[in-house]
């Protein structure tokens, strides 16, 4: 199993990349919209964790509750992230 | 100014392979979105389209392996409208094509690729540039039919179709033509095609409801809209059969953000195209909406058309909830569902749809086409790249 503090950081990095941001300036508590990631920003992040994990993200654009994938903050990325490794094969 | 007019039109599309079963399917608010069918669709997320299924043309066999999808829809459509506006023999180069198109041969693409990268051989067929290129529709187009004049494809993602009429209007307004067939043509349905799409998170995984809450995004269509566009005393010296006039175009750019809409470009599009036919706002009897379904498209719209029509604006429908989202022949299937409007007093519906958001407060035409006297439409596209593009047609 991949540690929280892991996928933590690989959700930071992958953050920070799109934003062009030091990884450093990104809160471990940050919220999405308040970081400025405009709509292409998130697919990407979105495709860059699907690689970096092995997983795919049920994220629809538009569903503006997002019921299948939290991406609000970093701390729902993260348990997102986390859920999805747990469901999938060994 | 001299004016254009309507006086023939061909589609092929999920909802049926000719006008007549077009104009019916509408008027029944029929849907032809299900599942899809082509080659590797296990392996996508997203598994519904509206495909244009039984396709069997009824094309030269000595001639088809020169065509991709992408000419076999326009060439079919291009006969039914050709056979329609009954031209006479020798237009030469008072007579040209310009077709839409967003992805051209992209089947023809993927078969290429398919053949050197994933199963090792060494060689693609001789007739893969042939077929594989934009402007492959409109010259086949030009082939078939002789016409000699200004020929050429455009390329403007979801506004192909509209912009490609709208160059048509223009070279005849201009004297630069008597006739211009035009209009666009998409075959977007393959692996590669909906594959690419996905990585947007825009498409729906059921079916397409546009302006409805619970929308879940876009649905990809294929077909082409094939119109005979000819400049009025032309026809009307010829005897020809007047479905229409196309009243006025207009395009603008947002020259903002690559993907996401802009209500105030799009509302002066709209704006730009009603001077351009004559019309006020309150001429308009029905608004084809660009209406895509996802949720950043349906909202900026409602706000954008509000803006030009105020509260109590036209009746509002997006038939792209039937025959999907056509990408670079879309505005062509709509110009079809507008004709119906004008021709047969139906106010094609949009259908998928379950609750009212209140972010798209607009006369909505849903699940069941209305019967309304129409005098004038407005028809709208608006694409990826920020492009806005316009058309207005007004009954003859």
């Amino acid at each position: 199993m991949i540690p929280r503090a892991d996928i933590e950081a690989a959700v930071i990095a992958i953050l920070a990349k799109e934003l062009l941001l030091p990884p450093a300036e990104i809160a471990l508590d940050a919220r999405i919209e308040d970081l400025g990631l405009d709509s292409l920003g998130k697919v990407e992040a979105i495709f860059a964790l699907e690689e970096r994990f092995g997983i795919t993200i049920p994220f629809n654009a538009n569903e503006p509750d997002q019921p299948d994938f939290d991406f609000v903050s970093v701390p729902g990325i993260v348990a997102g992230v986390e859920r999805l490794l747990a469901q999938a094969p060994a | 100014m001299r004016r254009v007019v309507v006086t023939g039109i061909g589609t092929v599309n999920a909802l049926a392979q000719d006008v007549p079963g077009t104009f019916a399917a509408l008027a029944e608010g029929r849907c032809g979105i299900g599942p899809l069918g082509f080659r590797d669709a296990d392996r996508l997320t997203v598994r519904v389209g509206a495909e244009v299924r039984d396709w069997h043309p009824d094309l030269d066999p000595a001639q088809l392996p020169l065509y991709d999808r992408v000419t076999q829809y326009a060439l079919v459509a291009g006969a039914e409208a050709m056979a329609m506006a009954d031209l006479p023999d020798g237009l030469g180069m008072r007579a040209g094509v310009i077709l839409g198109t967003a992805a051209g041969g992209i089947q023809t693409w993927e078969d290429s690729y398919r053949a050197v990268f994933a199963d090792g051989k060494s060689r693609v067929s001789p007739l893969t540039v042939p077929r594989l290129m934009h402007n492959a529709p409109a010259s086949h187009l030009s082939i078939r039919h002789g016409l000699t004049g200004p020929v050429l494809s455009v390329s403007s993602a979801c506004a192909s179709a509209n912009h490609a009429m709208g160059l048509a209007l223009q070279q005849i307004r201009a004297g630069a033509a008597d006739v211009m067939v035009t209009g666009g043509s998409e075959a977007m349905l393959c692996f590669g095609g909906v594959k690419a799409w996905e990585g947007l998170r825009v498409l729906a995984p059921d079916t397409c409801r546009p302006f409805s809450l619970g929308r879940k995004g876009m649905v990809i269509g294929d077909g082409a809209g094939v119109l005979v566009f000819e400049a009025e005393e032309h026809a009307r010296a010829r005897g020809a059969k007047v479905l229409a006039e196309v009243a006025g175009f207009a395009m603008c750019a947002d020259a903002g953000d690559i993907v996401a809409p802009d209500p105030d470009s799009a509302a002066r599009a709209m704006q730009a195209a009603l001077a351009d036919a004559d019309l006020d706002p309150q001429d308009i009897g029905y608004l084809n909406a660009h209406g895509t379904g996802t949720l950043a498209n349906d909202r900026s719209e409602s706000a954008a058309i509000r803006q030009v029509f105020g509260p109590h604006g036209p009746p509002v429908s997006s038939t792209k909830s039937m025959h999907g989202h056509a990408i670079g022949a879309t505005g062509a299937l709509e110009a079809v569902a507008c004709l119906l409007a004008l021709t047969q007093a139906v106010i094609p519906p949009t259908v998928g749809f379950q609750a009212a958001d209140p972010d798209c407060a607009l006369d909505l035409v849903v699940t069941t086409a209305r019967a309304a006297h129409v005098e004038a439409v407005l028809s709208n596209a608006f694409a990826f790249g920020g492009l806005n593009a316009v058309i207005a047609f007004r009954k003859v």
